[in-house]
Parts: C-alpha cells; sequence; structure tokens
C-alpha cells in the first residue's frame, strides 16, 4: 500500500460504504508511517479518521477524504479534510458532548476524536454540508 | 450490430467450408498469445466449439448475439471465458481467443475476393467485436463472484472459536471488525458457549490493528450478550498505543475484565476457575 504514496501530493479517497472507510483507514496509516509518527501517534490518527470517515458516511451520506503532509519547519504531520454535503450538524456544543449520539453509537465518535489529534477544526451548515479538518503533528 | 440473413450465410459458408484449415489457424494464433499455459488439445477443442456454434447460427439465418438464435453460441462464449478466468488467465488472454478469428476471417476473405469482401469484413468484424464484449463481460461477472465468494470464505475463515481449556473458549480476532464480522463472531461465540457449556469466554484483539467506536461497541455488545447467557468475558491483547487510544477516545468497558495478552487472560480464568497452575522444581542432581 505505501509504495505507490506521493507525498507531496494530497491523497483522496471517497466514503461511499464500509470498504471505503477501511481505505481510508489505510491511506492514513501509510500517510503516518511516512511522516514518522510514533506507533501511539499512528493508532490515535488512525482511529480518529476512522470515526470521522465513518461519521462522513453515516450521517453525512457520503463524502470525500484528502489526506497531505504538512510541515511547519520544526514538526511534521498529518492533515486529514474529511467533507460532506449532508445535512450538517444542528447542535454543535451537543454534538461534541460525550455520550450524546443521534444514531445508535456510543456518542464518543466526534468528541473522543478531537482527543486524539492536535488539531480539530469544523465548519458545518444545513448548505454546505460539514466539513471537518484534523493535523496530528509528529512529537 | 447483428449481421443480416446474407452476410450470416457467407459467413457461415466461409468458415464452415473449410474447417479444419479455420480451427488450425485460429489455435495457432491463440496457441502463441497464450505462451503454452494451455494444452493444444483443450485450446483446439474451444476453438472447434465457437466454430461449430458460429456456423450453426449462420446457417440459421441472421447472427445477432441477444437474439433467441444465438443461444448456443452465447453459451460456448461463456464456458470459455468461465474457464479462463478460473484457471487465472487474464482479461486480454481471454478475449484474444476472440479476436485471433478476425485475423483468419481477414486472410479467407482476402482470399476469395469478389466484389462484398470489405464489405463483408466490416461486418464480421463487427461481429467479433461483440463476441469479444460478450465475453469480457462475462469473464468480469465470473471474477466477481469469485470475488465474492472468496470474500465470505474469509468471513468464514477468519472468526473461528477455539477451546483453551476445559471450560474456556477463545475467539482470536483477526483484521477489520466490521458489523458483518461482528455479527458473525457473536454467533458462533454464543453458540459454542451453548454447545460446550463453558463458563468463560476470551475474546483476543490482538490482531485488530484499530479499535474505534464501532470495533468496541461490538466488542461490548458480544460480551453483554454473553454474559446474558451466564458466561464471563475478558479481552486480552490490548495493545499499548491500543490502551492509549481507548482512553482518549473516552471508550469505558465498565467492570469487563481485560488483559494486555492471551496467557494472562487464560491464567486469570484458571484461577477463577479454582485451577492451580505452579512451575515445577526443576530437577536437581542432574
Amino acid at each position: 500500500m505505501t509504495a505507490g504514496i506521493d507525498l507531496g501530493q494530497p491523497q483522496a479517497q471517497s466514503v461511499r460504504s464500509d470498504e471505503d472507510v477501511v481505505r481510508v483507514r489505510q491511506l492514513v496509516r501509510a500517510v503516518a508511517v511516512a511522516v514518522k509518527l510514533s506507533l501511539v501517534d499512528q493508532t490515535k490518527v488512525v482511529t480518529a479518521a476512522s470515526e470521522l470517515a465513518r461519521n462522513t458516511l453515516v450521517y453525512g451520506g457520503g463524502g470525500s477524504v484528502e489526506v497531505t503532509t504538512v510541515d511547519n519547519g520544526r514538526r511534521k504531520g498529518v492533515r486529514i479534510v474529511f467533507a460532506d454535503s449532508g445535512p450538517g450538524i444542528a447542535d454543535l456544543n451537543l454534538a461534541m458532548t460525550d455520550g450524546y449520539t443521534s444514531g445508535g453509537g456510543l456518542g464518543l465518535g466526534l468528541s473522543g476524536s478531537r482527543r486524539l489529534v492536535d488539531e480539530f477544526e469544523i465548519e458545518t451548515s444545513p448548505e454546505t454540508g460539514t466539513r471537518i479538518t484534523v493535523t496530528k503533528w509528529s512529537r | 450490430m447483428a449481421l443480416s440473413t446474407e452476410e450470416s450465410g457467407r459467413l457461415a459458408a466461409l468458415l464452415g467450408g473449410q474447417a479444419e484449415r479455420v480451427t488450425t489457424r485460429w489455435t495457432e494464433i491463440v496457441t502463441s498469445s497464450l505462451r503454452g499455459r494451455l494444452s493444444q488439445a483443450e485450446l483446439r477443442r474451444q476453438v472447434e466449439d465457437l466454430h461449430r456454434a458460429i456456423v450453426a447460427t449462420g446457417q440459421h439465418g441472421e447472427i445477432d448475439l441477444a437474439s433467441e438464435n444465438a443461444a448456443e453460441l452465447r453459451a460456448a462464449l461463456t464456458e470459455l471465458s468461465r474457464g479462463r478466468a478460473r484457471q487465472g488467465f487474464s482479461a486480454t488472454e481471454t478475449t484474444i481467443s476472440i479476436f485471433a478469428l478476425k485475423d483468419v476471417l481477414a486472410e479467407l476473405v482476402q482470399e476469395a475476393g469478389g466484389a462484398t469482401a470489405l464489405h463483408d469484413f466490416v461486418a464480421f468484424s463487427k461481429l467479433v467485436d461483440e463476441m469479444g464484449l460478450f465475453t469480457f463481460e462475462s469473464f468480469v461477472r465470473t471474477r466477481e463472484s469469485l470475488i465474492a465468494d472468496q470474500a465470505e470464505q474469509l468471513l468464514e475463515l477468519s472468526t473461528p472459536v477455539v477451546k483453551l481449556w476445559e471450560g474456556v473458549v477463545a475467539v482470536p480476532l483477526v483484521g477489520t471488525l466490521d458489523s458483518a464480522r461482528a455479527q458473525v463472531v457473536m454467533e458462533r461465540l454464543l453458540q459454542t458457549l451453548v454447545d460446550t457449556g463453558s463458563p468463560y469466554a476470551i475474546i483476543d484483539i490482538t490482531g485488530v490493528p484499530a479499535v474505534d467506536t464501532q470495533v468496541a461497541q461490538h466488542i461490548l455488545k458480544t460480551v453483554v450478550a454473553a454474559r446474558l447467557m451466564g458466561a464471563d468475558c475478558i479481552i486480552s491483547g490490548i495493545r499499548p498505543q491500543i490502551a492509549q487510544t481507548i482512553v482518549a477516545l473516552g471508550i469505558e468497558f465498565g467492570d469487563i475484565a481485560t488483559k494486555a495478552s492471551l496467557a494472562d487472560a487464560l491464567r486469570h480464568v484458571l484461577r477463577l476457575s479454582g485451577v492451580e497452575t505452579a512451575r515445577r522444581q526443576p530437577r536437581r542432581g542432574v
């Protein structure tokens, strides 16, 4: 899987099915290994990507994921953008509360993912859908 | 796309008139492209079947692959592509067996000459293209069904429930735990608990690369279901990075016993069930 990854280019993956969530996971893991994240950080960012990609699929009705490497001069990192054109999140504060779910999950995906990464941004509206950007830096 | 009755008749006459020569030449061309991966005799048989089907269809009137008339031809093409797909030939190697007919036809038409030569060759060529596409379609369909079969087999293979000790069963999970597999795991585990009357079950997640909330939820549901049946569940194989991720996500396993390795889990269960394990004293004076 890692052989075909060009780190200079953003890697895109559409999310339309459960198999695509697995592909997102593999892609993120490959990029995380390439920027030399520690094993713990790899696992964290892969898990966060898995959660958010599944949210894109289940609540956003499918969308796309883009994985890029980032470099701030001192450290390298992985940046992942999850975008869907679904109905958006009605109450962001509520959605970010541990244990709240509008589906049948544990209600930890969104709030838990935020704790797994270093930077977490979320833009959501009923018109444009939801766009989540997360970044994990190497240590 | 279909060949008219006159064209079909001419095609049947052209191919049928020199049956021996056509099949030999056809087999020759295909053999060179397959590089000896299929025996000459087998190939010749397939080519003869196809040849016979085309001639028979042509004699009956117009050749249209979609029509009732061409059922035999379609069956021959399907059989060929199915065989190739199962033997692991590539799509090119499969369809070339059909396209090779074009070379043969070009030679025959050229020899026969006549006013309709060019017109006929174009029409025959179209038919061959159509046959090639049909073969390709059925090749892909066969491959897809193979893949589906394999996915199903994988599902079966990857979820064994093993008996570790009297009254202790274990499920070593490997790979991605999606909803379908979680369902299979749960069913197998619960059935094994009934069949063996085991009071303890160990779910080992050493081989699960990432534990997200969905995986955790599936495991928790399985544990709760096992408990309802009176069995105690232990989760083992929690590696350091998984433990840290679970904490950060905020997943709580509550009062479910968890262990770092399968060995720890087995020891824990044996102690609970009153089996004493002791290291034997090394023999002295040997």
